[in-house]
């Protein structure tokens, strides 16, 4: 007999709009409180206390326009966000300040979400969907110079990029990109020669949001439709499906792999969080509490085990804060 | 026999058509085609009329018709016994079975496929089609962008009909259109071996080896390797020639469609591959890792189910779903919710207004939904009140149109008298409720000159009298607003009294649907009454003649009978508005005319008073 599903272990109110994006910085030793950045679309970033399950401060940054990406990038002191006002902000929000330090105009009016990965000590890269249609651009940051922006050939008709996430094997080794675009394909990039290097045709449908796990070489990519697509790399750097699972409704707006591997939660149209194992995509649980579609699901970051959540974000306003397989 | 039989052929034609389009299809088909195919075992003459029924079946019946009997016959011969040369005979039957049920459709069995490439081959007339339909089937089969984008289930689907086309034809037609197959095999199974799905790359080895086995009789043929397993067998058992004689089939419904998971045998295949098109794939089974997926224990997951489908949230979505959608459930949420999503989208609806007035007084019941027929009509006075004036233009000028049935005539007329009074009270939006309220209907009635006596009858007995044909009463609220009516009444009421006395070929308002003409002439009452403050045009004598000329027309052509039993009250409200404009009337020839339409009344009383009951 299988237990029925758990509840959320608290509900964050307050935000006012649409959910679309999550971040958790819990990594970091007392005194400093557990917190969750959440990206809504009247503009509004909010820094919630994970103990108080209140607000500690609203970062007003996207003249009211929509934010719908929110990062840490070297700790919790520093945030980055991406909103539908064409910008990414840099804040520094050390010792209660909330100020834009930097910003970087993208000139492009898309919902794709940009991805971060830290190169070397104080540089990341930053891929963002760029002002032409099809490509895709790679910063250098704090410099913002540009690495390269990786054009699709002509003729290719891969549409908008989706979806990306920056990726490399090991400290050094080549970062590379997955990218999921607009015509249901998943493209590999090569950073260094700004060539694609596989491309895979996953979905029907645009690829709504797409997680790789780069030690097991395995990726999963949902789309508006009612697969998910389970894809690989193999050796010589080719992206080949492994296997799809149906979903009882359409529509997925975001997927996340628990850093430990163990475990994804996907986020559904159907307003549903589903978690699945990450071996073999069994699915093991379906959380139904939100009455909207919901936006994005993001893992926590703690370092004790037992004390890891999993945060899913709404159209219906609220942030629901869940505990679950934390044993193992 | 033959002059007689064919004369009843149109009418039996239609009267078989009639319960297939409906949802007793299945209950008549199983009944009927057993025993047609019983009559026509051995008897020509049965065979004939056969042939006849289904080749005087209406265009827009013939799909239903032709696949119902499709699938119900017990083989190809038998098929072919019942509809004989239709397909050659008929040009929507031929696009049925040689476009759609092959090309766009791909639900059907394998059993139901035998029987229609099947029915093809038996007659000399019809072999030339089963060879344009291997044609077709390759081009599909062999498109880049079809391999790559149409679902699995209709790849296989085709794959299917080109296996058993190919078994069909015999030598001599294959080795004429040799080069074609050669060359649609070639660019074929490059797609198909350049694809990412397994399964496609196998359809492609199949298909190709039987083609080549067909076109190179003597000599080398394809040879690929691939994993044969059942569905392999399957396939190529299709290109030996079955009999076509009627043993029903054994081979279960293995007719894959939409709904079938297509993760499983994609997960089977991706390990045990061994051909060489694909590269190799990782191992799964013999892991020797732990899986610690099995550490984690699944929650309940019981009350994981579809979702119920939402009625759209765009009028163009509505509209999209109300002609094409197969998806029923959809369809029903849609019909629901269609007023209220018209009277929040007023803009969104004047865009599409005629569009979607068109479609929704053609909008048949799909499903048993309750208050179907309300549901359409406030739909289509939700319509009509957002956008009069085009809407408006658009029925009247179809009640005069050709094909319509008096259902859909008296529909018009409904929907326009609703969207009148709706309009004349801007506040009764969408509030119109179904109870009794006569008293206070007088006192707050629009428009203050109502002062003559006849109107307020005329008003209480046609507030009463609107809703005859629906359950319940209508009750007009609370006004207090403008009159909006007044500015577009001509519209409503003028194409109205223009034609009534031309008759068409479906429509005699004067002849036998006069019950008709009796509706018409209370609506034009109605719509005349709530333009009341319209001054200029109630002054307009025309009008007034012309609404005269019609209760004179009434009053001649209809039965008195009738008129005295179905249409009582009216008879009494137009004898005292009659006299009204007897006495009032500063028209002169208005005043004559509405004595000649008391006298004639009285006439009637008086032929009836005389006739023995």
């Amino acid at each position: 007999m299988a237990l029925p599903p758990p509840d959320p272990q608290f509900v964050l109110r307050g935000t006012g709009a649409a959910v679309h994006a999550l971040h958790f910085s819990c990594g970091d030793q007392e005194p400093d409180v557990p917190v969750l950045f959440s990206g809504s679309e009247n503009g509004l970033i909010h820094v919630w206390n994970l103990k108080t399950h209140r607000v500690d401060t609203a970062l007003d940054g996207h003249g009211r326009k929509s934010v719908y990406c929110v990062e840490t990038i070297g700790g919790r002191n520093r945030l980055l966000s991406q909103g539908r006002d064409q910008r990414i902000c840099l804040w520094d929000l050390a010792e209660g300040r909330t100020s834009v330090t930097d910003s970087v105009f993208t000139e492009n009016v898309g919902f794709c979400r940009c991805s971060l990965l830290k190169v070397a000590e104080g540089r990341w890269l930053m891929a963002m969907a760029a002002k032409a249609l099809e490509e895709v651009q790679v910063l250098e940051l704090p410099s913002k110079t540009s690495v390269c922006t990786l054009k699709p050939e002509v003729g290719a008709k891969l549409g908008m990029p989706m979806c990306l996430k920056l990726w490399q094997l090991g400290c050094g080794s080549q970062p590379l990109l997955l990218a999921g675009y607009e015509d249901g394909s998943v493209v590999l990039w090569n950073l260094s020669t700004g060539k694609a290097l596989s491309k895979l045709v996953c979905h029907q449908e645009p690829v709504m949001s797409l997680d790789f796990d780069s030690e097991k070489a395995k990726g999963i990519s949902g789309s508006s439709e009612k697969v998910l697509s389970i894809w690989s790399l193999n050796e010589q750097q080719n992206l080949q499906v492994y296997k799809t699972h149906k979903l009882v409704n359409a529509g997925i707006s975001d997927i996340t792999i628990r850093p430990d591997k163990k475990i994804l939660a996907t986020a559904g149209w159907d307003h549903r969080i589903r978690i699945f194992g990450w071996k073999k995509l069994k699915p093991l649980a379906v959380l139904d509490y939100h009455t909207a579609t919901v936006h994005s699901v993001s893992f926590s970051d703690h370092k004790n085990p037992s004390e890891r959540l999993l945060a899913a974000g709404s159209k219906d306003h609220r942030i629901s804060i869940w505990s679950i397989y934390t044993q193992t | 026999l033959q002059a007689d039989l064919d004369c009843h052929h149109t009418s039996s034609a239609h009267l078989l058509s009639l319960p297939v389009f409906s949802s007793t299809a299945e209950e008549i088909l199983s009944v009927l085609v057993p025993r047609l195919t019983d009559l026509t075992k051995s008897d020509c003459i049965w065979q004939r009329i056969c042939w006849r029924l289904v080749e005087c079946v209406p265009d827009r019946w013939m799909e239903a018709v032709v696949l119902g009997f499709v699938q119900r016959t017990p083989g190809a011969d038998v098929l072919s016994r019942l509809l004989g040369n239709l397909v050659v005979k008929n040009k929507k039957a031929q696009f049925v079975v040689t476009q759609k049920l092959l090309l766009l459709q791909y639900c059907h069995t394998t059993a139901v496929l035998q029987n229609l490439l099947g029915y093809l081959s038996l007659d000399s007339l019809r072999r030339a089609l089963l060879v344009k339909v291997l044609q077709e089937l390759l081009e599909t089969w062999g498109s880049s962008s079809a391999v790559k984008h149409s679902p699995l289930e209709q790849q296989q689907y085709i794959s299917k009909a080109i296996l058993i086309c190919l078994s069909l034809l015999k030598e001599p037609e294959i080795q004429s259109c040799r080069q074609e197959l050669l060359t649609s095999m070639m660019e074929g199974v490059k797609c198909h071996l350049d694809s990412s799905l397994p399964q496609i790359r196998r359809l492609g080895m199949i298909v190709a080896e039987s083609i080549s086995s067909k076109i190179n009789t003597d000599g080398p043929v394809l040879k690929f390797q691939y994993e044969e397993d059942d569905e392999a067998r399957e396939l190529k058992s299709l290109l030996v020639q079955t009999p076509l004689l009627s043993v029903v089939p054994s081979r279960p419904d293995d007719g894959r469609n939409e709904k079938t998971d297509a993760a499983l045998p994609l997960v089977l295949e991706s390990n045990k591959k061994s051909h060489t098109a694909a590269p190799v794939m990782p191992e799964e089974e013999s892991d020797a890792e732990l899986d610690s997926d099995d550490d984690l224990i699944p929650y309940d997951m019981s009350e994981d189910k579809e979702l119920k489908p939402k009625a759209p949230v765009y009028i163009r979505d509505c509209i999209e779903v109300l002609t094409g959608s197969e998806d029923v459930d959809k369809w029903e949420a849609t019909v629901k919710a269609l007023e209220s999503l018209v009277r929040k989208n007023p803009a969104a609806t004047r865009e599409v207004s005629v569009e979607l007035a068109k479609i929704l007084l053609h909008l048949e019941e799909k499903t048993c939904i309750e208050g179907f027929v309300q549901l359409r009509q406030r739909a289509q006075v939700a319509v009509l009140t957002t956008d009069p004036i085009p809407v408006a233009k658009y029925l009247t000028s179809q009640f005069y149109s050709l094909n319509y049935s008096l259902c859909q005539r008296m529909d018009i007329l409904d929907v326009l008298v609703l969207a009148a009074q709706e309009l004349s009270c801007p506040k009764s939006h969408g509030k119109t409720k179904h109870t009794v309220a006569q008293k206070p209907c007088i006192q707050l009635l629009p428009g203050n000159d109502s002062s003559k006596d006849w109107r307020r009858i005329v008003d209480e007995r046609i507030k009463s009298k609107t809703r005859r044909f629906a359950t319940g009463q209508s009750r007009v609220e609370l006004a207090s607003g403008p009159n909006e009516f007044n500015s577009v009444a001509g519209h409503f009421f003028f194409p109205l009294i223009q034609h009534f006395d031309r008759p068409l070929t479906t429509f005699d308002l004067l002849g036998e649907d006069h019950f008709v003409l009796g509706r018409l002439v209370h609506t034009l009452a109605v719509l005349m009454y709530l333009a009341v403050n319209t001054v200029s045009w109630l002054s307009n004598r025309y009008v007034r003649q012309g609404l005269l000329s019609c209760v004179s027309s009434t009053l001649l052509s209809v039965p008195a009978e009738r008129l005295l039993e179905d249409m009582t009250e009216e008879l009494l409200e137009t004898q005292s508005w009659l006299g009204d404009v007897v006495e009032k009337d500063p028209d002169g020839e208005c005043r004559r005319l509405a004595l000649q339409n008391l006298l004639l009344m009285e006439n009637l009383k008086q032929k009836l008073k005389t006739i023995p009951s």
